[in-house]
């Protein structure tokens, strides 16, 4: 939402609100991973039934992925599949996806959580070695490649997991547990690396 | 030379690389690779504790993890004082502190030893029987006495300044126990690719080969195979090789618990690392290589420091270089006791003789110790031991009796046999079975995906254990999913193969004798006890068990079950098999809590739940409050102010001018789709088809069974779109109990539901100037009283960023809330607050939140009900839709009980004098002088002081209440009788005026 | 902790994912507004409580959100077989279940010695299903 966030300053004549993040200014890093909050985007929760999802994928300009555990990126957007009518969509950019939902006349539902979520990259060869401290998925790139994403548990919380790269992880939970999120991904971050 | 014991050029340690330890304040010089045990016995020292029941004195029974004897305290600092560590298991390292345990005022002199000279009083069931009367005496005074004297080491008073990981981890193969059966597995399966994860207890692989002399593994002397074999697979990237890792517990599906010491074998533990760590592998096969424990023999007074099992004094000569006595002992009934003799022989130390209960042992062994000229006694027993804190002789019988002789020693080795390690097997739910011809249990079914390999098989050479672990190895790879195996071939070979073995007790030990011949050292249970409970009428061996606790001690009788199922099936005239085997469980050995609580602690033993608006709070003085796992602001005191001065003015506040509230914790659901009117009908007792988007209702959900499950304000933000607020505790309940209604009972409905409580930061703006303090920050939405009345919600911009404005009241003044992204809502609440300051508005928290509501008889659900509530009896029937033909809880509110006469009632109750308040909870009565049991007629729900009021304030449920008004009831407490006015609910403002006032 | 297969994920996950929701195959009237009190305490108090088999809704709550169905053998804590909300209920002759796989062996489904039967055309929509 960076974008979206800067031209709302903009539109209101210097008395615009200024955004605050739970977690900025934290960061843990290791010489094995570390683990920094993700940049501010917007996201939408997206529902629909199958007969809806070439229309969104058009106007999203990415398809929606239709199998479990999948995603789909492109450019700045990633689509994760979370059930099999449920989707995460996440644009770093910062674009308006709820605008380009409007557009479509199928039956769904996008409710913007683009400050619901907050997002916690972990990256580096002890990452998966990190998020298995609180999570009970099998993270080998056999059983989680590249793209794979799911919704799961993490110590006490709920997160969304996402794979972007050999070594990189994106963790998203809602705001309110991304304090317990983060202390104990650099907890575990320590432990990984020793 | 670290210690007099240590012989030059036996065992695998460096001499040069001494360590020094202290123990019970004496100090001592071991060697780097020693566990405290090995390096006591290199200083002559075998006293190391007193025994749990009678405080015997005890020395070191074993080398290994099965140690009931030597259990120790080590102590870092003052928080960091471990007890019950086996001295066995305990590495050594420079600076370690240990001291004895269950022992005053010293080890060589300990006072609770008189309890062995009483020890005729303290047979098994003692205590059942004996502290029975007075009952009372059981809790203040029997149980405290007995515990102080009974006992093992004492808990750390300080809090544990270590951290503890977890790790969950996934493989193809897990393999557990790291002898040469596990590590042959192991690399059978680790060269098919598949992952594999190695574990042992040990802090080096090898197990057996420790102390065995003469094998020989792919070429390689046994023990140097098993240290290139480790290394092979811990360079392998499909291989995780986990030394000093217990795997503790085995569970459903191939779910495996594994802990793994990082730290208690460091001198200096680096910050970083953690002191423990558990594993919690799920693995598609499991092998187990988990061995076999030696047992002891069973005879008089066989507890006594110098007495142990043959294959540990093996050990400590043969890998740590350290005998156990200058003059020994051995008494078996097994050849391996033959092997420790030949050793220590061939050591050089002194074999005083061998006894042998077997009437004509053969084989190798025996004839390689008669070929060292060491004496051999045959068809005799030990029938005693000499000696109190060290033993000094052993007594030798004819095993059919006869003439006496003692023999000085200064060490017994003894041996009856091996027990097969089915305690994993076991957890697995894997059935055993009992081999008539070995005399062991062995196992038999199996319940999961694995397979037993080697010693815990029952496999009893060292050639057939590879062999059969190589093919178990392959074979599980391939069941897991290996593509192409590439066979491993290893050549073994041994010198020595192993017959004999006994079980139960042996001569000097039998019926007709009161002897002390352990059988459970841990728990101080002897021959005689396990007798004793099968005469008292114990058949079950889960019952004998119980009685004697024989096998319930720490080390979960992993020495003792065997030998106490013999003597429990003899005494019985019964086979072994037909009294059965206890049950094996988890954990295999003590797991310290920290690592089963590993990250879970402080900050991270719960999530702690803040809002956006949090720092802003903090940064004002708030004092808050828990709700949930959510840190609330419960009010803002100012100099000076305690909590109720705090919530007075703030309650005034908002009443004379205006108060903001973060509200931000409600729960909070968007319904979107064609038909979420419809849904909204269904899930909630209010009409919603005509609701107007932009305008908002009160809603009430109830459970099927009619009871109310929450409420909250609900704003139509399209036709096809409502915005629904849930009770904060509630929120994530009712989006299940949403979800579980849409997808099972209305699937057809065309809906979708998102939680958005996260979404939106939440700011209540509350009091007659409400309105002046957001008009000016807003864009784009007219707030005047015509555009906005009271319950609408609009959309538009606050501060330059999004909101959805609703126009609601949780006071009963005029009042909005303001919806913004979370992560604008503490300047948005900064902005607010600028503009509220120009109209004295303050910031205010829960307890003025509660106070205000209760004013105007808002009720809170949770609170003023308890999950028995029914919309009637909360007063609430306005809020049900007469017309509905449907919705859940519809049925439920109309079953008879829930709309019989005198149900309880939320009612207002004023105090006689305005001054008292009522504790929240107390009990309502309608005549406080009937006879005990009073009848409690209702209790008090919500209770406060209200300044606006003037006077107290308070709900209560009571039978009827509705019926009773303007009634006195009582209020007993313990100090006097508090007469209440039954009233209705709304004390202030009682036409709603203020609303827009 | 168990691997539960969800029907929706197609896959084993584990049980901490998982909520437990309940007897299933109860079906919740459409007219329960007009229930007698007889057939509103069987709807909603009366559960079989088996020693055995147990046809029970749980919802994958930390995965894909969806409830669903699963048969599960109570003495064991097998998970026989699962299925998707809206399935007839499977028929799962009692040596069926006997001759299984082991209690708490983990193999995938499609070695189950169950038929799983197909899904009718139009999944029944009523009741908790």
């Amino acid at each position: 939402m960076a974008k979206a966030a800067q031209r709302a300053v903009a539109s209101a004549a210097g008395n615009t609100a200024k955004r605050v993040g739970p977690l900025d200014g934290r960061a843990k890093r290791t010489a094995m991973v570390s683990v920094e909050p993700a940049p501010p985007a917007t996201r939408i929760s997206l529902r629909a039934g199958k007969d809806a999802v070439p229309a969104l994928s058009k106007a999203l300009g990415l398809a929606l992925p239709d199998r479990p555990k999948t995603s789909a990126s492109k450019g700045s957007r990633t689509a994760l599949w979370l059930g099999p009518d449920e989707w995460l969509v996440i644009d770093q950019a910062g674009h308006d996806m709820l605008a380009d939902c409007a557009k479509v006349k199928a039956l769904h539902s996008a409710v913007d959580i683009s400050h619901r979520n907050i997002g916690i990259v972990v990256s580096g060869a002890a990452a998966a070695d990190t998020i298995n401290a609180g999570c009970p998925q099998d993270l080998s790139l056999a059983a989680f490649p590249v793209g794979a994403s799911t919704r799961t548990v993490f110590g006490k919380i709920e997160i969304v997991l996402l794979r972007t790269a050999e070594e990189t992880f994106r963790v998203e939970c809602w705001r309110s547990f991304s304090c317990y999120a983060f202390t104990f991904l650099a907890e575990a971050a320590r432990d990984a690396a020793a | 030379m670290a210690g007099t014991y240590r012989i030059a050029g036996k065992g695998r340690l460096t001499p040069a690389r001494t360590a020094r330890f202290s123990f019970d304040d004496q100090s001592f010089t071991g060697i780097e690779g020693d566990t405290l045990a090995s390096a006591l016995l290199a200083n002559g020292v075998h006293l190391v504790g007193r025994s749990f029941k009678y405080h015997r004195p005890r020395g070191i029974l074993s080398a290994g993890a099965e140690e009931p004897n030597a259990l120790v305290s080590i102590e870092r600092d003052a928080a960091r004082k471990t007890p019950n560590v086996r001295a066995t298991v305990q590495e050594l390292y420079d600076g370690l502190t240990a001291k004895s345990q269950n022992r005053w005022p010293s080890l060589s002199f300990d006072v609770g030893a008189l309890n062995d000279l009483a020890s005729p009083m303290f047979s098994a069931g003692f205590y059942y029987k004996t502290f029975m009367w007075p009952k009372a005496a059981w809790k203040s005074f029997y149980e405290p006495n007995i515990r102080a004297a009974a006992g093992l080491g004492v808990a750390p008073d300080q809090p544990d300044p270590d951290h503890y990981a977890s790790r969950f981890a996934h493989c193809e193969v897990l393999v557990l126990g790291g002898g040469a059966a596990g590590l042959a597995a192991a690399l059978a399966a680790a060269e098919s690719g598949v992952r594999v994860i190695i574990c042992d207890e040990q802090a080096e692989f090898g197990g057996a080969l420790r102390f065995e002399t003469g094998t020989k593994i792919d070429g390689q002397e046994g023990w140097a195979w098993a240290q290139a074999t480790a290394a092979r697979l811990a360079a392998m990237d499909n291989v995780r090789v986990l030394p000093r890792t217990t795997a503790f517990g085995y569970y459903a599906q191939n779910f495996v618990g594994l802990v793994e010491r990082v730290t208690e074998h460091l001198a200096n533990p680096g910050q970083d690392l953690p002191r423990e760590r558990l594993w919690q592998v799920r693995a598609k096969r499991v092998i187990l290589a988990t061995g076999a424990i030696e047992r002891h023999m069973v005879f008089a007074d066989n507890d006594r420091p110098g007495v142990m099992l043959a294959s540990a004094a093996r050990t400590y000569l043969n890998h740590y270089g350290v005998t156990v006595g200058k003059n020994v002992g051995v008494y078996t009934a097994n050849d391996s006791a033959y092997a420790a003799a030949i050793d220590l022989k061939k050591a050089g130390v002194e074999v005083a003789a061998i006894v042998d209960l077997r009437d004509n042992p053969t084989g190798p062994v025996v004839d390689e110790a008669r070929a060292l000229g060491i004496e051999i006694n045959h068809g005799r027993a030990v029938v005693k031991a000499r000696g109190k804190l060290r033993v000094s002789s052993m007594v030798v019988q004819p095993k059919n009796g006869g003439a006496e002789r003692t023999i000085p020693v200064d060490a017994i080795l003894m041996s009856s046999g091996w027990t097969p390690s089915v305690h994993l097997f076991s957890q697995s739910r894997g059935k055993v079975a009992f081999d008539d011809a070995t005399k062991r249990f062995l196992p038999g079914k199996y319940a999961q995906d694995c397979v037993s390999v080697g010693a815990s098989n029952g496999t009893d050479t060292l050639e057939a254990s590879i062999a059969e672990a190589l093919s178990a190895g392959e074979k599980a790879a391939k069941d897991a999913g290996a593509k192409a195996a590439k066979a491993v071939k290893l050549n073994a070979e041994t010198s020595e193969g192993w017959t004999g073995g006994m079980l139960g007790a042996g001569p000097g030990a039998g019926a007709d004798t009161t002897v002390k011949a352990f059988v459970d050292f841990q728990n101080d249970v002897t021959a005689k006890d396990i007798r004793l409970a099968v005469r008292e009428g114990m058949r079950s061996i889960e019952h004998v068990k119980r009685f004697t606790t024989n096998g319930m001690a720490t080390d979960q009788g992993k020495t003792s079950n065997m030998h106490g199922l013999a003597i429990a099936a003899e005494t019985l005239g019964k086979e072994i098999p037909e009294v059965g085997l206890t049950t094996f469980r988890a954990p295999y050995t003590p797991v310290t809590f920290g690592s089963i609580v590993n990250h879970a602690r402080g900050p991270l033993f719960d999530p702690t739940r803040k809002t956006p608006t949090h720092p802003w709070a903090e940064a004002h003085g708030a004092v808050f409050e828990d709700v949930g796992q959510w840190k609330r602001a419960w009010y803002f005191p100012k100099a000076g102010e305690d909590m109720h001065a705090a919530v007075n003015r703030e309650c005034a506040t908002v009443r004379d001018t205006a108060g903001l509230f973060d509200a931000s914790t409600l729960g909070k659901i968007e319904v979107v789709g064609p038909d979420a009117a419809k849904f909204m009908e269904l899930l909630y007792t209010n009409p919603w088809e005509k609701l107007e988007p932009g305008r908002c209702r009160y809603g009430i959900m109830l459970r099927e069974d009619g009871f109310i499950y929450d409420d909250g304000v609900v704003g139509r933000l399209a036709a096809d779109r409502f915005h629904v607020t849930t009770t904060t505790g509630g929120a994530a309940r009712v989006m299940n109990h949403m979800e579980d209604y849409l997808q099972t009972e209305f699937p057809e409905l065309k809906v979708w539901l998102t939680s958005i409580s996260e979404q939106w930061a939440v700011i209540a703006v509350q009091g007659p100037n409400s309105r002046k303090i957001i008009e000016p920050l807003l864009e784009g939405i007219d707030i005047s009283d015509a555009a906005m009345p009271h319950m609408s919600v609009r959309e538009g911009k606050i501060c330059g960023v999004p909101t959805r404005l609703f126009r609601m009241s949780f006071t009963g003044d005029r009042g909005f809330e303001v919806n913004v992204p979370a992560d604008y809502g503490q300047a948005v609440w900064e902005a607010l607050w600028a503009e509220g300051q120009k109209h004295g508005a303050c910031a205010y928290g829960t307890e003025a939140m509660h106070v205000l509501r209760a004013e105007k008889g808002y009720i809170i659900v949770g609170q003023d009900t308890d999950g028995t509530v029914t919309t009637n009896d909360a007063g609430l029937d306005w809020a049900v839709g007469k017309k509905k033909a449907d919705f859940v809880g519809i049925r439920g509110m109309t079953r008879p009980d829930l709309v019989a006469k005198g149900r309880k009632q939320l009612v207002g109750l004023k105090t006689r004098d305005p001054k008292v308040v009522l504790e929240e909870g107390a009990q309502v009565v309608a005549d406080p002088n009937q006879p005990v049991p009073v009848k409690m007629i209702g209790h008090v729900t919500s209770s406060y002081w209200s300044e606006n009021c003037g006077r107290s304030i308070a709900f209560g449920l009571v039978a009827g209440g509705r019926d009773l008004m303007g009634t006195t009831l009582y209020v007993p407490m313990p100090d006097s009788v508090i007469e209440v006015e039954v009233t209705n609910m709304v004390f202030f403002d009682e036409k709603g005026e203020r609303l827009n006032g | 902790m168990l691997l539960i297969r969800c029907p929706y994920c197609e896959e084993e996950r584990p049980e901490l994912e998982f909520r437990n929701a309940g007897e299933a195959h109860i079906a919740r009237s459409t007219d329960i507004a007009s229930q007698s009190d007889e057939d509103f305490e069987k709807f909603f108090f009366i559960r079989s409580n088996p020693k055995g088999l147990i046809y029970e809704r749980w919802r994958h709550i930390h995965g894909c959100g969806r409830f669903f169905n699963a048969a599960r053998d109570t003495v064991s804590d097998k998970f026989v077989l699962t299925y998707k909300a809206g399935e007839p209920k499977p028929d799962i002759s009692r040596a069926a279940n006997d001759s299984g796989p082991a209690a708490w062996a983990n193999r995938p489904p499609d070695q189950l010695n169950v038929k799983k039967p197909a899904a009718r055309r139009a999944p029944s929509k009523k009741g908790k299903a």
